[in-house]
């Protein structure tokens, strides 16, 4: 059994009087890779961003090697350089070239030095297939080779956890099988990944878990096959008939 | 035309006459004009970034109260020094500090009327610039914010490597056009009797009565400094957005082709598109046209 890395515990968020997050559970084992679905406005990027402090949950907790990541002792800047990010807009920094992209956090925030951070970039380019594109500006690349960019980005910081919010999403059709074969192979080489998609064969095929949510609580979650076989609650079918129409 | 031929011929005896005088008084004016934005440009960016500092209602009570105090402060100045003609601030530090300071301040001598010109319109600048780098800093994608927090940057790193460089690209135009009104409009500063470019005429149109002629000299010289400083700034502005192309870098001669790749403006209809954010985008592309478009400081 691997160890429990990310546990969410009775986590709730208000935006004011609308209750988005309601009593959330479940936890992260290194390896795991958890695939979030659910409906539009369910509150999946919601709970992404808690679970990396872009967002202050309004009660619950989240426990990170079973250390409370809100807690005093806590510093958000060092923990989120341990929890990656992947966005459904990219957030590349424009004002630098893709190497740069993935050379600033390993510079600033892990304090490596420029060329141990250029040749651990390299590395990660190569794996997303970008080398060749180091020297270009986010604005001179398609979007599928952004989303690979800042996957790259989040994986030269050698996180413990990948989070991704709908990371195909902004992306037109062509260009989705190239980020998502890259996420292929990352959940093969064992990276723990958390992924809010609506892709609904990579949930089946590559995911570990799934959890699905519904106007803000966890309706469901389990292993793939059972989610998508057998759902137990009326509101997984009704979610999964809709997806398998089209 | 004769009246255009005599208005020459005057000109060129006013300025083989009195060219060292307009000279120095160019000098003068170009000294200030570029100091005062240098220092004007610092102080606009320590107003910006102060006024800017996030807070959210978890924050401690007196890091809340402190900001909000910064922004009221902020505010109150650069009301206070876009409301109000710089020859009157002029007046009143030059004459006002040392009144109020029973002459402990006082602005002496030559070196004296340079601090007060320096001062009065590096504050005028900033207050002009502290508004523009506010609107450059908010409108900067919050997603790059993200993107920097994403991977444990800290505010202040995040603001030095990600959102200020972008800022400062978005409001050179803006850097520029307080520069070229600082080489006009530091011409008031004969009011406190700081001899720049203006100055040097008043004391030489005193002697001979050639005002028309010698306001002819100063229009050229005023032009041809403004003209000269935008143009700088433009290709300023060009060598800092780089290549539109980029190199190719080949580790695999087989795969790639050789050479540049030229990729303007390269993007898909899915460009930064943040749903989520729509509202917020549209507020984002209003401050970019206005401070495309100058709309802060041309009416003074
Ligand atoms: N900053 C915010 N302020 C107020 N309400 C918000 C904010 N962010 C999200 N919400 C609300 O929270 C709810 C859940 O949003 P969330 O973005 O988490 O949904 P989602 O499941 O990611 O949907 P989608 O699939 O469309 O991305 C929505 O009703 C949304 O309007
Ligand atoms: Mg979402």
């Amino acid at each position: 059994m691997s160890e429990t890395i990310l546990e969410v515990r009775h986590l709730s968020k208000s935006f004011g009087e609308h209750e988005v997050l309601k009593d959330i559970d479940f936890t992260v084992r290194t390896g795991d890779v958890t695939s979030i679905i659910g409906a539009s406005g369910s509150g999946k990027s919601t709970l992404l961003r808690c679970i990396n402090l872009l967002e202050t949950p309004t009660s619950g907790q989240i426990l990170f090697h079973g250390q409370e990541v809100t807690g005093k002792g806590v510093n958000p800047s060092r923990y989120r350089s341990k929890v990656g990010m992947v966005f459904q807009s990219f957030n590349l920094f424009n004002n630098m070239t893709v190497l740069d992209n993935c050379m600033v956090g390993q510079v600033k925030v892990l304090k490596k030095s420029r060329e141990e951070a250029r040749e651990n970039a390299m590395k990660y380019l190569d794996q997303v297939g970008m080398t060749p594109y180091i020297k270009a500006k986010p604005r001179q690349i398609s979007g599928g080779q952004k989303q690979r960019v800042a996957i790259a980005r989040a994986l030269a910081m050698e996180p413990e956890v990948l989070l991704f919010d709908e990371p195909t999403s902004a992306l037109d059709p062509e260009m989705v099988g190239e980020v998502l074969s890259v996420m292929r192979d990352l959940a093969r080489n064992g990276m723990t990944m958390l992924v809010v998609t609506h892709e609904m064969a990579f949930a089946r095929d590559v995911s570990s878990h799934v959890v699905f949510m519904s106007d803000g609580v966890i309706c469901e979650q389990g292993d793939p096959q059972q989610v998508f076989s057998n759902p137990q609650q009326q509101r997984t079918r009704d979610f999964l008939s809709r997806f398998m129409e089209h | 035309m004769d009246k255009f031929i005599e208005l020459g011929q005057d000109m060129a005896a006013l300025w083989m006459q009195y060219w060292d005088r307009y000279l120095v008084g160019i000098r003068s004016t170009l000294i200030l004009a570029v100091v005062a934005t240098l220092i004007g440009c610092v102080i606009g960016l320590l107003c910006g970034i102060l006024n800017t500092i996030p807070y959210t209602k978890n924050d401690s009570l007196p890091k809340r109260f402190v900001l909000r105090l910064i922004r009221v402060i902020v505010r109150i100045y650069v009301e206070v020094f876009r409301g109000t003609p710089m020859v009157l601030q002029a007046v009143f530090i030059y004459y006002g500090l040392p009144y109020f300071t029973n002459q402990q301040i006082m602005f002496r001598g030559n070196s004296g009327l340079w601090l007060a010109a320096i001062i009065v319109v590096s504050i005028n600048t900033g207050a002009y610039m502290a508004e523009s780098v506010r609107g450059g800093i908010i409108s900067i994608d919050p997603g790059q914010t993200e993107g920097a927090k994403a991977i444990g940057m800290t505010h202040v790193q995040t603001m030095t490597s990600v959102i200020l460089p972008q800022a400062f690209r978005n409001i050179l135009p803006q850097i520029g056009n307080n520069f070229i009104i600082n080489i006009k409009d530091t011409s008031v500063m004969f009011i406190i009797g700081f001899i720049e470019f203006f100055g040097q005429h008043r004391n030489i149109v005193g002697n001979n009565n050639m005002y028309f002629q010698s306001a002819a000299i100063e229009m050229i010289g005023y032009l041809t400094m403004t003209l000269i400083a935008s143009f700088l700034l433009r290709r300023l502005e060009k060598w800092l957005d780089g290549n539109s192309s980029y190199e190719l870098v080949q580790d695999d001669a087989l795969t790639l082709s050789a050479g540049t790749y030229t990729h303007p403006g390269k993007g898909t209809p899915f460009d930064e598109r943040n749903l989520e954010k729509t509202l917020d985008a549209e507020q984002r592309e209003r401050q970019r046209q206005e401070l495309k478009h100058g709309r802060s400081r041309g009416e003074r």
